[in-house]
């Protein structure tokens, strides 16, 4: 069965399936031949230096951007066919917060939740706001929230409408140490009700203790794929610092 | 499409509040139409028949110019924090998202209009709070904002922005703007309502157009 020829119906074994996915940018390919999938209720940590196609890899997935070829499945939704079902099922972070910066975070996360038709938002805002420690501060305007803060406001934004699967890109750059902690628990939360993680990260502490699987990306490549289990901790971490410290 | 009324004035909620707080559009859209519209005062001799000739021009040069700053800051908002990725991910066509900006910037041109028609009856002892002008400036309000909606959707990814909209803007928006200083030039005149309607009829049918070409083109407009 293809990634994108599965139906949506049937009880599925992964929440993202990617086929010989490619991104390119006029003539320069961001993303390679890409292959990956994410089992429901697991956590996969993507590495790589900058400009090794994380960030595309999340547009893609969330729809944002179409690929060139190969093909891709949220939740048993093909991202070109029915991307705004793949929209409704997926919750993103991204370095920009996604925030209108004169608004407070309970007008913007009002706003959101109505454009994804979420129900009972009066009750749905504040509790959100709340379990990412923001109940003092929603009132006040975005743009007057420490950058720590507005990334905690985007990480409310991203799960207002119960997403099926999370999509972060590097999620706890800005977070303080209590901001890096909600994350964990909202990430692990998600994890144990089922739910599917793919995070970017260039933090190897931080996404080898959520990970269920790791992923590295080189010029657009996947160059190594392994569940945590088997992987040789010390090892990654000497391969990756010196990947990273290599030209993209 | 009736389903998705509530997204669509979500949208334009939304807009309306940031504009309440920041009155970056309509503050700086009413300044720009008050001093063409006092440079012209003073360009022209202000006889009566000088001015009934001169006056459809004024109007829709102040109009014109001022809506494409508008427009432009419409979409400028949405590029800041990146908000514009935010509505791309919101699970509603692309055609939503299109009428809900749209919307959005016909209110403020509107409501700019309203403001700036006492100030030009003072300024040219001309008034144009007439059914008939109104009923103009409605139509042809509404084929310029749908026309510049899609192009400031395109030029708000350029560099250039401020000077990319107008050049790409103008040149197919120039039939709703001619049809609408004809159709003010007529209605000064006292013209027959005949007249008239052939120009309401040629307004309707470019508002039509745009609409649908534009709300159908948006996708492409804004998508990697």
């Amino acid at each position: 069965m293809t990634a994108t020829g599965r139906e949506p119906e049937t009880i599925l074994e992964h929440s993202i399936e990617v086929e010989d996915l490619g991104k390119a940018f006029g003539s320069l390919w961001a993303l390679r031949d890409v292959e990956l999938q994410l089992r429901k209720g697991q956590v996969m940590a993507l590495f790589g230096p900058n400009g090794s196609g994380k960030t595309t890899l999340i547009r893609v997935l969330a729809a944002l951007a179409r690929p060139n070829r190969g093909s891709a499945a949220v939740e048993g939704h093909d991202i070109r066919r029915e991307a705004q079902a793949v929209r409704r099922v997926v919750g993103v972070v991204t370095h920009q917060p996604l925030l209108y910066d004169d608004l407070t975070p309970y007008e913007n996360l009002t706003f959101y939740g109505r454009m994804y038709g979420v129900h009972n938002l009066k009750e749905k805002v504040p509790s959100v706001l709340k379990r990412v420690g923001m109940e003092s501060r929603m009132h006040d305007r975005v743009r007057t929230l420490s950058h720590g803060m507005q990334k905690r406001a985007a990480l409310a934004r991203a799960i207002l409408h119960d997403p099926q699967v999370l999509l972060l890109d590097e999620p706890e750059s800005g977070l303080d140490p209590e901001g890096v902690l909600r994350l964990h628990e909202i990430v692990l939360e998600l994890k144990s009700q089922g739910k599917s993680v793919l995070m970017t990260t260039h933090n190897v502490e931080q996404g080898l203790a959520l990970a269920d699987e790791v992923v590295v990306l080189k010029q657009g490549r996947v160059i190594l794929r392994q569940p945590k289990a088997m992987l040789d901790a010390e090892n990654f971490r000497a391969s990756l610092a010196e990947l990273m410290e290599s030209r993209p | 499409m009736k389903s998705h009324l509530p997204k669509i004035g979500a949208i334009l909620w939304k807009d309306i509040l940031y504009e309440l707080r920041t009155k970056d559009i309509i503050v700086s859209v009413a300044v720009f139409v008050l001093l063409v519209l006092v440079i012209f005062s003073f360009a022209f001799d202000p006889r009566a028949e000088t001015v009934r000739s001169l006056a459809p021009g004024i109007v829709w040069v102040a109009f014109s110019f001022a809506g494409v700053l508008g427009l432009n800051r419409s979409f400028v908002l949405e590029k800041e924090k990146g908000c514009l990725d935010g509505l791309l991910l919101c699970p509603v066509p692309r055609e939503v998202i299109f009428l809900g900006k749209m919307l959005g910037s016909f209110v403020f041109m509107v409501l700019v209009e309203l403001l700036t028609l006492p100030i030009f009856s003072v300024l040219f002892n001309i008034s144009l709070f007439v059914p008939s002008f109104l009923l103009i400036a409605l139509l042809a309000t509404l084929g310029f904002v749908a026309v510049g909606s899609i192009f400031s959707a395109v030029a708000v990814n350029t560099k250039s922005r401020e000077i990319m909209l107008p050049l790409l803007f103008f040149p197919i928006v120039v039939p709703v703007i001619i049809a609408a200083v004809s159709a003010s030039g007529s209605i000064l005149q006292n013209a027959p309502f005949g007249e008239l309607r052939t120009w309401f009829q040629v307004l309707a049918a470019f508002d039509v157009i745009f609409l649908v070409v534009s709300s159908l083109t948006f996708e492409y407009a804004v998508e990697e």
